[in-house]
């Protein structure tokens, strides 16, 4: 009676699925500290990452699980942790060094509502503009999004992706109904899947410079023990990885830190185009609200109100170009968000006014609903 | 089959968001359509309001909270009240009498069975309330087969009480046939 | 005469401590510590936090990481549980290690974690301009208490021994033969370690205390340390004022990356 189930095809809470494609993307190192709704992220790395030699360790606190992420990772493993809204405010610290030192690592937000404690058991999206500008001084972000719990899995390969190429921090944006659907995830086959390691010094260590100049602007750090002995800090360095005051050095620095992104902003961003073609309203959402919008645009066709969706699955760098080219062919964007309107700002600013921007926000920690987008694309036309 | 949407409701600790993993899991899995579940719930681990909902369609399911319930199971008075309202016309309502003395009216199908009473007094365990439900659930909404349920439940039972889980599914497959007969 | 340029990072010089200042003594000490232990330089990793102290790794010719303030703990367990093999050292100092970083001093203790932790007590915040810091004793003036500190200062080695370290012993820098004889073995120690180092900032607290001249506060260093054997034949009288030095601490207890690791292996058998 018992029927055979296809071992490729499973049943995961979107946390879960977080969790098993950090397994599959190689990450060997996570550190976190508990808080709902990201905790299943690291009770299921608790369970799996011993038996691949990987470490996982619960630190005291936030900042410690930050701290010992870079750590790990300047030591050769990829690493991650995991945390939501109070957490997140609490590692933005050492986000911020991971930018300035270059250092890769995946920090996953499953976003609750806020501020401060907020609501810890339900969703929303009020992380947005501080995965961007949450810790101090200027560098590029790259910020992901996921509105299932297959994308999840996906994305947080790319995560890993995306750190170890631009060596940098990525931030994986999700929130509580996508931490907490448990829904169909298709597992690729594990050599299927293509996964970029950061590069190593070819050089002598004599010849070794950590933070030298670079075509892609992208520096080469070696791992901690194998030889090449250099310096790491969060002040200004120059390519010694020393500190330096040097104002020619220090300027180049940061405007590096922000110009590795915006160079390489079309191998990064990323959008789902649903129906834009000869759309009259371009739906923005991003998240569990881009599953409302879908059936949003398939109610609004239906009574035939020509909807579109732009759903995109890289929140930062913001994908403006793509806004403004689906700017150039609508009425009018609706902006569906649970918090209110960080986003919309961003649409009206990349769309340069050429369309109305209408924002529908919702932030008493209930998912945004198709009915009021359908609603809300009415009122715009 | 397009959109049809389960919510399950009572109180934290009944085993609602267990149960409906396990429906999702035997559409999904075993029959290979597609289901998404999504829970709420409060603070306690124990007590407090909780509902579970499932959401089972051929095709890919983009919101995947319910939005027009095409059942509700209802194990307390309170959840009863709150959610019947989200029941569409000609929907199915399905209450533990034990619990819920006062019967909401409406256009929607009431089935009745003392569903922890079952439990207790048939099988012998209050802790598979959860499963007898499923098996009146499974039997009057059809909305899922018997097989792939039996399948579903097996996977995600601890060892060694497999047996006492079917006895209880079929319990309630037996309580499900006997309400439909009688025409609800 | 030991050679201590073959560990030094030339270039960095002149370092950015003040004259008088005890942390110069602390690195030549950790240096002729390091060379008697003969580890490979490729395999020590120095991590360090914010302040005077947290700026020795930038001198030294091994791995060094430079973190946030309070954090080089955090870190170092990262390097560390990443790649046992590797002796982590970290750097820190009062402010760094007991106030902003308080948390994850005593909970690497608890842990056990194999880490060497060279603390060094100034007594205030020696970079930021003299602030009073949690090891600044009561009634002493530092820019932020300027009537004197309100508060009793922190025993830093005896809160590491509650917390659970293995190793814990008090040096300074006049005694600086001794220390560098505390650094070898707390390195050696499998285990949570600590070294408080105490180091004399007469610019910071010196001046504002009536010990201006590095040599008073030497001498106030020399004055105020008694030997853990002697400390044990004091009366309650005659230990006010005083603090003891050498190996407070010396237990074998489980550490906690050798425990991890049975785990992983335990897990890999059962495959």
């Amino acid at each position: 009676m018992k029927k055979k189930r296809a071992d490729n095809i499973c049943m995961m809470q979107g946390n879960q699925a977080c969790a098993r494609g950090a397994m599959m993307a190689g990450c060997r190192f996570f550190a976190g500290y508990p808080i709902t709704p990201s905790s299943e992220i690291a009770e299921n790395l608790a369970l799996s990452m011993p038996a691949v030699g990987g470490r996982f360790i619960q630190m005291e606190d936030e900042i410690g699980a930050m701290g010992a992420v870079i750590g790990a990772s300047l030591t050769g493993l990829k690493s991650m942790t995991a945390t939501s809204g109070p957490g997140f405010s609490l590692k933005q610290e050492n986000i911020g060094y991971a930018a300035m030192a270059e250092v890769p690592c995946v920090v996953v937000n499953v976003q609750r509502g806020g501020p401060s404690t907020g609501m810890p058991t339900f969703p929303a999206q009020m992380d947005v503009q501080q995965a961007r500008w949450g810790s101090h001084g200027d560098r590029g972000v790259i910020a992901l999004s996921a509105s299932s719990a297959q994308e999840t899995f996906e994305q947080t390969i790319r995560a890993f992706n995306l750190s170890e190429k631009y060596m940098m921090p990525v931030i994986l944006l999700v929130d509580e109904v996508v931490a907490h659907s448990t829904e169909k995830v298709v597992l690729p086959d594990p050599g299927g899947i293509e996964l970029f390691n950061r590069k190593q010094p070819t050089e002598s260590p004599g010849e070794y410079l950590p933070y030298r100049e670079t075509d892609d602007g992208i520096p080469v750090l070696a791992r901690f023990g194998t030889g090449y002995r250099y310096n790491v800090t969060g002040l200004c360095h120059d390519e010694t990885g020393f500190p330096t005051n040097n104002p020619e050095k220090i300027e180049k620095l940061i405007r590096r830190l922000t110009d590795k992104i915006e160079r390489h902003r079309k191998d990064i961003t990323h959008c789902h185009k649903i129906m834009l073609e000869d759309a009259d309203v371009a739906i923005f959402a991003y998240g569990s609200v881009a599953r409302s919008a879908r059936r949003a645009v398939f109610l609004c066709r239906e009574a035939g109100i020509k909807a579109g969706l732009i759903e995109p699955t890289v929140l930062w760098p913001f994908p403006s170009d793509e806004v403004l080219e689906t700017a150039e062919g609508v009425k009018a964007f609706v902006v569906a968000e649970m918090n209110l309107g960080q986003m919309a700002r961003e649409v009206e600013l990349a769309s340069k006014c050429r369309v109305e921007v209408h924002r529908l926000n919702r932030v008493d920690g209930r998912l945004i609903t198709p009915q009021q987008v359908v609603e809300k694309v009415r009122e715009a036309l | 089959m397009s959109r049809y949407e389960i919510r399950l409701s009572g109180s934290g600790g009944q085993g609602l968001i267990l149960a409906g993993k396990i429906l999702a899991e035997a559409v999904a899995i075993y029959e290979g359509r597609n289901a998404v579940q999504t829970q709420s719930y409060g603070p306690e681990a124990r007590g407090g309001a909780s509902k579970a909902e499932v959401v089972i369609s051929d095709e890919d399911i983009d919101y995947p909270k319910a939005m027009e319930l095409d059942v509700l199971l209802a194990l307390t008075q309170e959840s009863c009240m709150t959610y019947v309202e989200d029941l569409k016309e000609g929907g199915v309502l399905i209450v533990d009498s034990d619990a819920v003395k006062t019967l909401p009216k409406g256009n929607f199908r009431c089935f009745t069975a003392p569903i922890a009473s079952i439990a207790v007094e048939r099988v012998g365990k209050m802790v598979v309330t959860n499963i007898v439900a499923l098996g009146l659930l499974t039997k009057i909404s059809g909305a899922v087969s018997e097989d792939s349920m039996r399948n579903a439940i097996l996977a995600r039972v601890p060892k060694g009480t497999e047996e006492l889980n079917m006895k209880a599914f079929d319990e309630g497959l037996k309580t499900g046939e006997e309400l439909l007969a009688e025409g609800g | 005469m030991f050679d201590y340029l073959r560990y030094i990072r030339e270039r960095n010089f002149p370092h950015i401590w003040c004259s008088g200042c005890g942390d110069g003594i602390v690195l030549k000490a950790l240096i002729r510590a390091v060379d008697k232990l003969g580890i490979s330089r490729d395999e020590m990793v120095m991590v360090s936090g914010i302040g005077c102290s947290s700026r020795t790794p930038g001198y030294v010719d091994i791995n060094t990481l430079h973190t946030t303030h309070g954090r080089a703990i955090p870190f170092a367990t990262g390097v560390k549980l990443a790649n046992p093999k590797l002796h982590v050292i970290v750097v820190t100092g009062d402010g760094d290690a007991t106030a902003i970083g308080g948390n994850h001093y005593i909970h690497a203790a608890r842990r056990n974690i194999d880490l060497t932790v060279l603390l060094y007590n100034n007594y205030i915040y020696g970079m930021t301009g003299g602030q009073v810091s949690p090891t600044t004793p009561r009634g002493k003036r530092a820019s932020t208490a300027p009537f004197g500190n309100q508060e009793p200062a922190f025993n830093i080695s005896d809160l590491a021994e509650a917390a659970g370290a293995s190793f814990v012993a008090r040096g300074d820098v006049y005694h600086a033969q001794k220390l560098e004889k505390l650094i070898v073995k707390a390195v050696q120690k499998k285990g949570f370690s600590v070294v408080e180092i105490l180091s004399p900032c007469p610019t910071a607290y010196g001046r504002r205390n009536r010990m201006a001249h590095p040599v008073k506060m030497m001498e106030w260093l020399r004055d105020q340390t008694v030997p853990v054997a002697k400390w044990e034949r004091l009366s309650p009288e005659e230990r006010e004022g005083k603090v003891r030095t050498g190996i407070i601490v010396d237990v074998d207890k489980v550490e906690y990356t050798e425990t991890n690791d049975k785990l992983i292996e335990s897990l890999k058998a059962d495959k």
